[in-house]
């Protein structure tokens, strides 16, 4: 009767589950996911727990309780560290699918040997090697993310890396398939964490190389492995609700990867073993070519003239917290019957999808933030393109420059518009080290300083001359 | 586009094939000494179309939502949860218990914060301002 019970509670549990992704096609009805993915996790767990084998509680309890302890705050982060948030809990999730993995192992080697059959033995190595790679990969993201002192930001490249890399992760096959083969015997079980420790070293080794440029389709294929490690797991222990709930993760981890990669005309491979950073070999701009600074006033005087704003963040948006800002601007022009919109790129930001989220946090509403690709047509008869601490995904060399490493990137075509505000910290060059030549374009003025003190100081400026009228 | 779409059906498929090969060498017959039989390969047709229902749902997923999108799923994929509440509440040896537990601590933080993050952003997406009805 409770197998019975059980196994209907997992059914559900996947429905909802299936559910709950297909409400995040609209901002409408995103909440219904979040009710749908709780209920199916209540039903997941207390059907588990109600299972005859389950007689030890107290544990059981104190896990929860600490995890209680550590989740709330971690949902409390402010909406600039979501993506050090998200790899850390890719770590979570690639540690408990690697040491359920593990347990089960040692279990099985010591009491019931038979159990451990070429499926299961394949099932687990894999799974081991996908959730502990996990888990050192996506702390070395966090720590990046949050920009730990010790952990080096820039992207750190040595010759050989790539042979090391992939060596270690045919070192940990090899390993994993003697295993696999003999997976009873006593060397079995000393080999066994021998993988566990190069799947870890090569998740260190393979974020190491990253850029914070990347970081979006990293944090994604992250996001995949974990899925699959606990598809794995599923795998192993028999259990199809483990197997759905890590293929639906995995395949949705896989298509926002493919998403940020076609968001940057480049391949997996290209982002993993590329060291985007690295190529810097790029020609300098022409010596006499100079920034040309325009001042507040001048700046609120084209903007209170204008009929169509295209506004454009980028990380260095998050990095100022200027998007509160951004709002208050949004509103000064609103009033004045402009019409104002945010062209988002795909991969602007620390992670897929991170613009919006800072956007609506400043309660901007979604409607006005629209994709780069359907913005384009439009920036043409766009009478101000305002560039907010974005930098690579609005550099006109993606489109005609071969030698650029960032060539054939779509953009967001701020340089089509008629005139051209770049808000920037200082007159370095971007994270990837590219010069940009929107910034020396004739139709482009550079408003210096810090992005949330610049717009801060247009806002006053605007509401201040707003009385005129 | 039409080619990506190739050789992700064909990326698929083979990843199919690798469990299905591994499923038919395994066998569906009866393991020995008392192992709870195995139905391996309907394991691997879950996981495939899994994958496929997977892969249609969240291509239709709104570009805006991409990052709560990121946490939910993160919070679904903590069902490994089941299997660390099973082994740390079984009667097993203590060790193996221990690595339980710390499983459900990864899992279930990683739960409580997913869900509840996914709402606190969700929430924030709005097609008018909170001032403009009043």
């Amino acid at each position: 009767m409770i197998g019975f019970i059980v196994s209907l509670a997992y059914l559900i549990a996947t429905v909802l589950y299936i559910f709950a992704l297909h409400w995040m096609n609209d901002p409408k009805t995103a909440r219904h996911s979040v009710f749908a993915g709780v209920a199916a996790m209540l039903l997941a767990v207390a059907a588990t727990w109600i299972e005859p084998n389950v007689v030890h509680h107290l544990w059981i309890i104190l896990g929860m309780v600490a995890a209680i302890a550590v989740g709330v705050p971690l949902s409390r982060v402010p909406l600039t560290a979501v993506p050090q948030r998200t790899a850390l809990s890719h770590a979570f999730g690639g540690a408990a699918a690697g040491l359920v993995g593990a347990a089960y192992y040692y279990l099985w080697w010591s009491k019931t040997p038979e159990y451990l059959t070429t499926f299961r033995t394949t099932a687990l190595i894999t799974e081991n090697i996908l959730g502990f790679l996990t888990l050192s990969g996506s702390l070395m993201a966090a720590g990046k993310l949050q920009e730990l002192k010790w952990i080096p930001q820039r992207p750190l490249t040595y010759r050989g890396q790539n042979v090391i890399n992939i060596g270690l992760l045919v070192a940990a096959a090899v390993i994993g398939i003697w295993v696999i083969l003999h997976p009873t015997t006593l060397l079995a079980a000393k080999l066994f964490p021998v993988v566990i420790g190069l799947a870890l070293l090569f998740g260190v080794l393979l974020i190491v190389p990253i850029g914070g440029a990347d970081m979006p389709t990293v944090i994604a294929i992250l996001n995949s492995y974990a899925g699959l490690s606990a598809a794995a797991l599923g795998f192993v222990v028999d259990n199809k609700l483990l197997v759905t709930a890590g293929a639906l993760d995995g395949s949705s981890g896989f298509i926002l990867a493919i998403i940020m990669c076609r968001a940057m005309n480049r391949s997996f491979a290209n982002v993993l073993f590329g060291a985007f950073g690295q190529v810097q070999q790029t020609k300098q701009l022409e010596p006499g070519k100079v920034y040309k600074p325009e001042t507040i006033e001048g700046a609120a005087q084209v903007l209170e003239q204008a009929n169509l704003v295209v506004i454009i963040p980028g990380y260095g948006m998050a990095v100022a917290q200027a998007q509160h800002k951004v709002r208050d601007l949004y509103d000064q022009l609103k009033k004045r019957g402009i019409t104002v919109k945010f062209a988002i790129h795909p991969v602007a930001g620390r992670m897929p999808g991170h613009m919006n989220v800072l956007l609506a946090e400043a309660d901007i509403p979604y409607t006005d933030l629209v994709e780069s690709s359907e913005i384009n047509p439009d920036l043409p008869q766009c009478d101000v393109a305002l560039v907010v601490g974005a930098n690579d995904v609005v550099n006109p060399a993606a489109r005609y420059d071969r030698t650029s490493p960032i060539y054939g990137m779509p953009i967001v075509e701020a340089d089509k518009a008629k005139t051209i505000y770049a808000i920037k910290r200082s007159t370095r060059p971007g994270f990837a080290g590219i010069d940009n030549e929107l910034y020396f374009s004739d139709r482009t003025w550079m408003l210096f300083g810090d992005a949330k003190a610049v717009i801060g100081d247009l806002v006053k400026q605007l509401s201040d001359s707003g009385g005129i009228h | 586009m039409r080619r990506r779409a190739t050789s992700l059906g064909l990326a698929l498929l083979g990843w199919t094939f690798l469990w299905a090969a591994l499923a038919s060498a395994q066998g569906t017959g009866e393991a020995p000494g008392g192992t709870p039989p195995s139905d391996y390969w309907s394991m691997v047709f879950v996981f495939v179309l899994a994958t496929f229902i997977g892969l249609g749902v969240i291509r239709r997923v709104s570009r805006l939502l991409h990052t709560p999108l990121m946490s939910l799923t993160n919070a679904i994929s903590a069902i490994a949860v089941i299997e660390s509440i099973s082994i740390t509440g079984s009667d097993y040896p203590t060790v193996i218990r221990l690595l339980g537990v710390v499983a459900v601590f990864a899992s279930m933080a990683n739960i409580v914060s997913g869900f509840l993050i996914t709402d606190r952003m969700v929430r924030m997406f709005k097609t008018t301002r909170q001032g403009d009805s009043q």
